[in-house]
């Protein structure tokens, strides 16, 4: 167990760029409850409102996919 | 990093090593002519897509078989998704974007094959895709509206004295949509796939317990497939959204 200080930074570093996958998922999550307590108080419309649903759901999922991609980066691409 | 990876388990199976690309006939050395194994899985997908839908409505019957009633349904769900967003005159570019969603879904079902490559999991490949849409979009735009088309970052439903502001924010989020467009779909591919590698690490690990992570990748493997689909969709109703702007800019 010599000292890798570069290392021990990219797994720090890797383990925080995650915490924005975390933010992620709570968009995502408000997304589909949105969409769940509109679709459940008005059925008829719900079909309708499925792309947008979609569109919403990648918009916010992109941003918990950067941060993955930041993580990814700092362990798997040399420093 | 890879320090430590190497005799973390019995069976050594490191989750990204399944997106390396090597040479499908020996050697090291890669240039742009070398066939790859990313060339072959994309050959394969392009074969697939041939299969279900020129093959496969060979018949033409009028009840149709169960292929061609799934090549059907594919072609009505696109256009249906194409028409809804971008109106009538959107439907003369729906046989590129149903090309782009073909491709991206054939890929991305290929890649949960054993043994198989994802080709849809390298930025070069989705950039491409994502780069092309831009600039068609750009194109298209100009060239329909003219100097028009810079209505798009003039948002007249504003007070006047925030339009530069959003100006400056709509023109950001015009460039980076190719870079979102692409990594979106790289990154999703890659994460789901690597998820499913690292349990399989875990199976190896633990021996008679292995049951329990076979059936996490089972259960994740299920979640696959509709990310797989999912992001196909995304990636086309993304299309038709930036075509949407192009067709009717101005908010």
């Amino acid at each position: 167990m010599e000292g890798n200080i570069v290392a021990l930074g990219q797994a720090i570093g890797a383990g925080l760029a995650c915490i924005g996958m975390g933010g992620a998922a709570i968009g995502v999550g408000n997304v589909f409850a949105a969409y769940l307590s509109g679709a459940l108080r008005n059925p008829s419309a719900a079909s309708s409102q499925t792309a947008t649903l979609f569109i919403g759901m990648a918009l916010a999922e992109a941003l918990g996919i950067f941060s993955f991609l930041v993580a990814l980066l700092l362990m798997f691409v040399g420093v | 990093m890879a320090a430590g990876a190497e005799e973390a388990s019995p069976f050594n199976i490191h989750p990204m090593d399944q997106f390396a690309i090597k040479p499908l006939f020996g050697g090291h050395e890669l240039n742009f002519y070398t066939p790859t194994n990313q060339t072959l899985w994309l050959a394969i997908a392009v074969l697939a897509i041939f299969v279900l839908l020129v093959m496969g409505v060979r018949g033409r019957a009028l009840v149709p078989s169960r292929s061609q009633s799934v090549a059907e349904i594919i072609y009505g769900f696109v256009r249906k998704m194409v028409e809804d967003v971008t109106g009538k005159q959107g439907l003369a570019y729906f046989p590129y974007i149903m090309t782009l969603f073909m491709l991206i879904l054939m890929s991305n079902m290929l890649g949960l094959l054993p043994y198989s490559f994802t080709s849809t999991s390298h930025i070069a490949v989705t950039g491409v895709l994502a780069m092309l849409v831009f600039l068609a979009v750009t194109i298209i735009g100009f060239a329909k509206h003219g100097i028009g088309f810079l209505k798009l970052f003039w948002v007249m439903s504003a007070p006047w004295w925030i339009r530069p502001v959003l100006a400056i924010i709509e023109v950001i989020s015009f460039f980076v949509r190719p870079a979102s467009h692409s990594i979106r779909l790289a990154g999703n591919m890659m994460a789901g796939h690597a998820v499913i590698k690292v349990f399989a690490g875990f199976a190896g690990a633990l021996g008679v317990g292995a049951v329990v992570p076979i059936v996490a990748i089972t259960a994740v493997f299920g979640l696959e497939l509709l990310v797989s689909f999912l992001q196909a969709y995304v990636f086309a109703i993304l299309t038709c959204v930036y075509l949407n702007d192009a067709l009717h800019p101005g908010h």
